[in-house]
């Protein structure tokens, strides 16, 4: 297997864009990926497109060609493929373009991420993004990915004496840190009394705990670490990437409050890279739900299950910690383009390895860990990157 | 421009709902959905009252207050998107009612919430043109959300009816302009009963970009600004809309206070503007400038520039209810009732 590394990378503003395109938003982060790789599109040999549904919030299938075709590449006939993996999807593509890469059958191919969530109601895109748990034993009584997680979160506080306000703690930080980032859905500072005083959407989650629905993309360009540095003085080296899945249902899970998809391609990745959860110095964390951020710190190894709560609120995770969570803002903040997230993580900690983030610059950060979940983890992604030398 | 507004009337169904009697059926925080829409009841019309009925309660007051020889009338249109029938118009049986057939124009206006500004612009240039003595422009709704959704808690009925003239001008138009795109944020094609909306996609590129523009344009072109306005009036699709875009263009409370009605009576749709118009000539002297901007999904706002004169002053509003009187009264309906009234319930076989 070769090395990969990760050499341009692009990402559109997230938020609710009404006036954009799919397709346009689809491209202009993928050019961006190429400039910034310097490379050109014939050097090109395969895209591989995260997207979660675009069949129901676009009515447009077979994406990856469109991308390629309204890219003006469609005489090119390079392999085109859409990635699927709920809200993992993006993170998935990522791993099928380290494989292409790392197998030695392509040296250059970009992985984008895009969904458009605001073209439906938001009754329609909360249906859809249900589906993404199991339809037929979960969403058709009635569960939501909100009602789902927040069971996750009522049972971690029963088990662990998570407490409301712990939970709050998480889009305050979330929206601290989007303040900063140019490229954000929401860039609006939170306090704590406002999550808190926030209608419930499934309580003990309210409105602020929740990712918002968000129109996005984002895309990296990948090629053999060998010759990247002809691309860029910064190649971002792959150190691992990993995924692994568990049941789609909550209720087959030994346990709700772990993610045990997270847990072993956590373990995998840590493994892969040769390295620990302590020498990570920056992560993008699934935090869909307030209590996805809490339950992500603590499979993905960086505290202790059960502690993630009063770790947080004690500013473990901010910045100038040995770890900083979510710099761009997160899902909550920088917004929740399903499909785009897995990618947008990855850009987000490419500039911070590259020391690109401007204000929002983690010091020292050589090792950067990026977490994607699809469900309530039936699917969960994890790569981690770091400069290479 | 010489033609204006010689008479108003505005007509509001008497029954009520409130947000939390809705919100109980359907399992939600009515109340929380009201205050945060900023509205605490909404006018139910009765079994037996339509678009045409309310249109002609509106005219009746209009025509009799400005003692206006219904002969007289060139042209009336009404508008509405609650037409009762797809094809027959409604401003015939209106123009019928009060007598003023057969030697007359008449037509129905649907542009959503706007038809009767359109329909005020079209009898301005008309009556300006002098190819009619008076004419009739009519804004009103009896529109519905559907069962359980967000346009529900806010979605009544009622309208009001402005006798455009050229002689005792109640209150002049200085200026009228709009501003139109194609922005599809609410709709209802042919045969659907309830309407369609793009949710939160109706706030900022629809309703606030339209009105804003609109106002600005208006206050650009007529060298204005908010503070030479008296009164304020804007569409109001709930209560909060318009407060806000008047707080953006620089309004204050008070001259916003006679033009927002919909907290009391939801929201009337076409009839939304002009009776919020309709309530400030209520209370207006001579002299006092408005400034009213219409907003019709679709997506367009009309901008007007008014100003009552000396002849307000000698106005008999003395016939017909004023607007206040609609606002504070009312007869509150069950959920029950409500739906059957509105047609709701199955009822079998027609």
């Amino acid at each position: 297997m070769r090395e990969v590394a990760i050499l341009g990378v692009g990402q559109t503003k997230f938020g609710e864009l009404w006036d954009r395109s799919f397709r346009e938003i689809g491209i202009e982060a993928g050019l961006q990926a190429l400039v910034d790789a310097k490379l050109s599109s014939a050097d090109l040999n395969a895209l591989f497109l995260g997207n979660m549904a675009s069949g129901s919030l676009i009515d447009q299938e077979h994406i990856a060609p469109l991308i390629l075709d309204y890219a003006g590449l469609g005489g090119r006939h390079l392999p085109a493929v859409r990635v699927e993996g709920g809200g993992a999807s993006g993170a998935l593509a990522l791993h099928q373009g380290y494989l292409a890469v790392a197998s030695g059958l392509y040296d250059y191919v970009v992985v984008g991420g895009a969904e458009k969530l605001t073209d439906v109601p938001d009754a329609t895109a909360s249906d859809i993004t249900s589906s993404t748990a199991d339809h037929e034993w979960e969403v058709v009584f009635g569960a939501t990915l909100a009602g789902l997680w927040a069971l996750i979160a009522r049972r971690h506080m029963h088990d662990f004496g998570t407490t409301r306000e712990e939970l709050a703690r998480v889009p305050v930080h979330d929206h601290a840190m989007g303040s900063k980032n140019p490229l954000a859905h929401f860039r609006n500072k939170l306090t704590l009394e406002q999550v808190l005083g926030a209608g419930a959407v499934a309580e003990p989650l309210g409105v602020l705990d929740c990712a918002p629905l968000s129109d996005g993309a984002a895309a990296v360009v990948l090629g053999p670490l060998e010759v990247a540095r002809r691309h860029t003085d910064t190649p971002i080296r792959i150190a691992a990437s990993q995924v692994a899945c568990d049941t789609m249902a909550l209720h087959h899970r030994k346990e709700v409050t772990t993610l045990e998809s997270t847990v072993v391609a956590a373990q995998r990745a840590f493994t892969q890279a040769r390295r620990a959860p302590r020498d990570v110095k920056v992560a993008e964390i699934h935090d869909a739900y307030s209590i996805s951020a809490l339950v992500a710190l603590e499979d993905l190894g960086f505290v202790e299950k059960g502690r993630a709560g009063p770790a947080f609120a004690s500013g473990q995770f901010a910045p100038g910690a040995s770890l900083t969570v979510n710099p761009s803002g997160g899902l909550k903040a920088q917004g929740c383009p399903f499909g785009a997230v897995g990618v947008a993580q990855v850009v987000e900690l490419v500039r911070q390895l590259r020391g690109e983030a401007k204000d929002r610059q983690v010091a020292g950060a050589d090792l950067a860990l990026a977490h994607d979940v699809g469900g309530t983890g039936a699917t969960s992604v994890v790569h981690l990157l770091e400069r290479a030398g | 421009m010489k033609a204006g507004i010689v008479s108003y009337g505005a007509y509001v169904p008497r029954y009520r709902i409130t947000p939390k009697e809705i919100g109980r059926v359907w399992g939600s925080d009515g109340e929380a959905m009201g205050q945060g829409l900023n509205v605490y009841r909404k006018s139910v019309p009765s079994p037996d009252e339509d678009t045409i009925t309310i249109s002609t309660e509106a005219l009746r007051t209009a025509l009799v207050r400005g003692a206006i020889d219904p002969q007289q009338i060139g042209a009336v249109y009404v508008g509405s998107e609650s037409h009762p029938y797809a094809v027959k118009p409604s401003a015939t049986v209106v123009a019928q009612a009060v007598g003023a057939t057969p030697n007359l124009t008449a037509a129905d206006f649907e542009f959503a919430c706007k038809a009767g500004t359109a329909a005020i612009q079209t009898c301005l240039g008309l009556v300006g043109a002098e190819m009619v003595r008076y004419g009739v422009a009519i804004g009103t709704d009896t529109s519905q959300g559907a069962p359980g959704d967000a346009l529900e808690y806010s979605a009544s009925a009622g309208g009001a009816a402005f006798v455009i003239g050229r002689e005792h001008v109640i209150c002049s138009v200085l200026r009228t302009l709009s501003y139109t795109t194609d922005t599809p944020d609410f709709w209802r094609r042919e045969g659907q009963k309830y309407p369609s909306h793009g949710g939160r996609f109706t706030g900022e590129p629809a309703y606030f970009r339209h009105v804003t523009e609109c106002a600005h344009q208006v206050m650009k072109a007529s060298g204005t600004s908010a503070k030479d306005y008296q009164h304020v009036v804007f569409h109001q699709p709930n209560g909060k809309f318009p407060q806000r875009v008047g707080r953006q263009l620089g309004f204050s409370e008070a001259q916003m206070r006679y033009g927002l009605v919909t907290p009391f009576i939801g929201n009337t749709y076409s009839g939304a503007a002009l009776i919020g118009l309709a309530n400030v000539l209520d209370h207006a002297g001579p002299g006092e400038r408005i400034l009213m901007v219409g907003y019709g999904s679709g997506a367009g706002s009309d901008g007007f520039d008014l100003e009552t004169t000396d002849e307000i002053a000698r106005f008999d509003r003395s016939f017909g209810k004023p607007v206040q009187w609609y606002l504070d009264q009312g007869q509150e309906l069950t959920y029950a009732v409500y739906a059957k009234f509105r047609g709701k319930i199955h009822m079998g076989e027609d």
